[in-house]
């Protein structure tokens, strides 16, 4: 493995970039490399490992025992990534995909890349995608407030500077992530005060039929384990279905409403978990097209058998291709790989399927089992669409739930860019992230539809922040000036 | 609020990791070196680090993996640093960011 450390540093055209350094993005680079691909790997983060496995080169949390042993199996990922001849640039954000309009005989995609403050666009003839997946949004009254976290966000805090939350934490939602970080956080040593459980019960019902499948995969015995473990020393609240954070400049408690009744928590965190959704904004920005996946809830972009999407030349691996977890998403890595290769002309048909086949069985294995945690763990209508109408839905602009639902009846919005256009919602800096799936949610239960007929934001680049200084500073080839000047 | 995981936990790396020295809102204070701007501010005990451009509401860190833009600091002058995203440093100054990025004087 090769560190760029300056921007200067990369090359001018990659055979392959890929972008994110989790298990999807690590195991794409080193197959690539080991096939004798030209690659560079970039990722926003300091260290590989991606969000399951942060922090995996530098985590403090020496007790293997504390983070369980699924996690320690990233290691041999970042291993044998490290171990190949793949470029990787650290620190360094990818905000801009498009066609290299310049420089057409390179036959490659013109990529934008910041790494310490300073810009440059390079070519890669291909792509691969592989940023993973982020929290739900969990939108409930105060959920602004501060203390109040995603679980994602106190598992990074542990992983990465080993700290956990100080004072009373409840933790709340739905979903196998809950347990997993209740039973970590216990172990080291957090107050946790309740885990309140949104799952609905009518769930049950609708993923019997998935039942069988998962009683063979693997996430039975894991989920099992997780579950007696956590139960076994936290008080457990079940079938809640409605949340509030409550508080002046802080959080200062949980107000919860389950059955027949209702119940104030005392607490200085809660950690809020729904479950888990691709991240789309870059696959978005690049003008791949994306299908609303019934099962698991969420925006996926539409693949082929070997991940390549809709434009082609990008391929998308990992959670960012649809929900899957760890394992899944560094097999899918190396598929992805092994198409890229083959479009490369790095190896023929023939190869290319005879080194997958064996990685399509176990992903098929890997995979068993989820359809059963997506319809157990659906989240129920109102943590999608917030009743409440004080919400906040999108929080950096500050337009609530029921300016959403009283702008879309009575102007009759039909999606969500014209939503944006009227309410600014989406138009921060997390460009929709956080409100994207809310807002698409509440415009369906408006229109009386489904999420699938509402669509979704149409993101452009940059979409990472990069300054007017740094797009100021980019060098100007003789043909981008031309190209411009008349 | 974050406090250091307990004992039991810790391996030696947590407790000889190199503690830094950074000023929040001109109080002087420490870090882990390792940790970034943001994690730095939570084990702090620091609840809030910016108020909003809309209503000057307290936020603090809510994901802390670069995707809500609720962790803006001001670090050594500069605005709309994703504290997440940035490896703390020996002498930073970190400060709280009062609504919009202020420009940076020309100089």
């Amino acid at each position: 493995m090769r560190a760029v450390t300056a921007i200067d540093e990369l090359a001018d055209l990659y055979d392959l970039v890929v972008v994110g350094a989790g298990p999807a993005g690590l195991s794409a680079a080193a197959r690539a490399a080991e096939l004798g691909i030209d690659v560079l790997l970039v990722d926003e983060n300091p260290a590989p490992g991606g969000q399951i496995y942060r922090a995996i080169t530098t985590t403090p949390v020496g007790d293997r025992d504390v983070l369980g042993a699924d996690y320690w199996r990233g290691a041999e990922i970042v291993a044998r990534f490290e171990r190949s001849q793949a470029a990787y640039a650290a620190r360094c954000t990818l905000w801009s995909i498009g066609p290299d309009e310049t420089a057409p005989e390179n036959d490659a995609f013109e990529i934008g890349l910041s790494l310490d403050g300073r810009a440059r666009l390079i070519g890669a003839r291909q792509l691969i995608l592989a940023t993973g997946a982020q929290e739900r949004p969990f939108p409930i009254p105060g959920w602004t407030l501060p203390g109040v976290m995603t679980a994602g966000a106190a598992q990074i805090a542990l992983k990465s500077a080993a700290i956990v939350p100080a004072g009373r934490t409840v933790i709340a939602g739905c979903g196998p992530l809950l347990y997993l970080l209740a039973g970590q956080l216990a172990a080291a040593g957090t107050d946790i005060v309740a885990v309140l459980d949104t799952t609905p019960r009518a769930n049950w019902l609708k993923a019997a039929a998935a039942l069988p499948d998962f009683l063979r995969s693997p996430y039975l015995a894991k989920g099992l384990k997780l579950m007696t473990n956590a139960r076994r020393s936290l008080r457990f609240v079940g079938g809640v279905t409605r949340l509030a954070a409550e508080g002046a400049d802080r959080l200062a408690s949980v107000r919860l409403e389950r059955g027949g009744g209702a119940e104030t928590i005392a607490c200085d965190t809660l950690l809020l978990h729904q479950g888990v959704i691709p991240s789309v904004n870059l696959s978005n920005a690049a003008g791949c097209a994306h299908d609303f996946d019934e099962a698991q809830h969420c925006w996926v972009p539409r693949l082929d058998a070997w991940l390549g999407s809709s434009v082609r030349g990008i391929a998308i691996a990992g959670d960012g291709a649809g929900i899957g977890g760890a394992e899944s998403a560094a097999l899918r890595g190396e598929i992805a790989a092994l198409g890229a290769a083959e479009r490369l002309g790095r190896i023929d048909v023939a190869e290319r399927d005879r080194q997958a086949a064996p990685m399509r069985a176990e992903l098929a294995r890997a995979l068993r089992g989820r359809r059963f945690l997506d319809l157990l763990y659906k989240p129920a209508p109102q943590f999608l669409a917030p009743p409440q109408d004080e919400t906040m839905v999108c929080r950096c602009e500050e337009v609530t739930a029921g300016q959403v639902r009283d702008t879309a009846v009575r102007l009759g919005v039909t999606g969500p860019n014209q939503m944006k256009a009227f309410l600014r919602c989406g138009m921060g800096p997390c460009q929709g992230r956080l409100c994207g799936p809310t807002v698409v949610e509440l415009i369906a239960q408006a229109n009386g539809t489904t999420p699938a007929e509402i669509g979704y934001y149409r993101l452009r680049p940059p979409v990472k922040p990069v300054t007017l200084a740094e797009l100021a500073a980019l060098p100007q080839t003789e043909a981008a000036v031309k190209a411009v000047v008349r | 609020m974050f406090r250091p995981m307990s004992d039991a936990g810790r391996s030696r790396s947590a407790e000889s990791g190199a503690r830094l020295n950074f000023t929040f809102d001109g109080r002087p204070l420490t870090g882990r070196a390792g940790d970034t701007v943001a994690a730095s501010l939570l084990a702090n005990g620091i609840v809030a680090c910016r108020e909003t451009p809309v209503s000057d509401t307290p936020r603090a860190p809510y994901c802390l993996m670069g995707v809500c833009f609720d962790c803006l600091v001001v670090i050594d002058g500069v605005g709309n640093r994703q504290g997440c995203l940035v490896p703390l440093r020996e002498g930073m100054r970190i400060e709280t960011q009062h609504g919009r990025r202020q420009p940076e004087e020309l100089l």
